[in-house]
């Protein structure tokens, strides 16, 4: 699975930055067992918003849950290609800025792509929205599920 | 199918806050995913506000592979302006975002005064 790692506060030392990303791919390739091979996404992405992901799975499906208080239908866009989703959007400004406003939040636009380790069947993903969660419930294709095969012993 | 991790958060983290200001107040707009009307704890005591959230629990039977977000549960403490009138205090919770609406007294609001 190709994931750029979190940053919930923005990295200043390219250095450390780049640290981080190696170790973390040698970590990820010893969950997987796999060589994972293709290319990181850009560290540029670090210095903006970046929602917080968890992945579930089991023999099934997979669940992408995603951190995403306070947006609108038409700020969160999924996308799906081959095994990699995309969640990708922007997030407005509301109330008035006129006077004082103090902000911590961040605004603007946002992407999170993670490339799943099994095939999924693209016409059963379903996505609901809730508490400022996003839930994307991604079934395995069938070829890619585990399959118990018997085996006779004679 | 692994049974679920006991998630219970441990700890609390600081919620991100916008603050608007008004001619009329006040309005804070706290970032808490996860949680509902149900998890929310506001008071008000001596001149302090303290806003808690406290996380839904997770009920997937699934097994976590990969986890970024932090399972804690917000609180934040205010210090509140003494020309907020406490009783008028308003807070909902939409889509993981908490609005607390903090009005002025009226007696605070700048008045015209008719000469005579």
């Amino acid at each position: 699975m190709n994931i750029v790692r979190y940053q919930r506060y923005p990295q200043t030392d390219l250095a450390a930055v780049l640290d981080r990303i190696t170790s973390m791919q040698a970590e990820m390739d010893r969950v997987y067992n796999s060589t994972i091979g293709s290319s990181f996404r850009s560290p540029a992405s670090l210095s903006r918003w970046n929602p917080a992901v968890d992945v579930y799975q089991d023999k099934d499906q997979f669940v992408v849950v995603a951190e995403l208080p306070g947006l609108k239908k038409e700020e969160i866009e999924i996308l799906l290609q081959d095994a990699t989703l995309t969640i990708a959007g922007e997030r407005k400004h509301e109330g008035s800025r006129e006077q004082g406003f103090f902000t911590e939040r961040f605004y603007g636009k946002y992407q999170r792509s993670l490339t799943l380790p099994t095939p999924v069947d693209p016409g059963k993903v379903k996505a609901s929205y809730r508490d400022g969660l996003l839930q994307v419930v991604l079934p395995k294709a069938e070829e890619a599920k585990p399959k118990q095969i018997e085996v006779a012993l004679k | 199918m692994a049974p679920t991790e006991d998630n219970r958060p441990v700890a609390f983290v600081t919620p991100l806050v916008d603050i608007e200001t008004t001619d009329d107040g006040y309005v804070i707009r706290a970032e808490m995913p996860g949680v509902e009307k149900g998890g929310l704890e506001i008071t008000v005591d001596n001149g302090e506000m303290t806003i808690l959230g406290r996380r839904k629990p997770t009920e997937f039977t699934a097994e976590l592979i990969y986890r970024e977000i932090e399972l804690h549960d917000f609180r934040r403490v205010y210090e509140l302006d003494p020309s907020i009138d406490v009783t008028k205090v308003g807070a909902k919770i939409d889509d993981g975002i908490l609005t607390v609406t903090l009005p002025k007294a009226e007696t605070v609001k700048p008045r015209k005064i008719s000469v005579q």
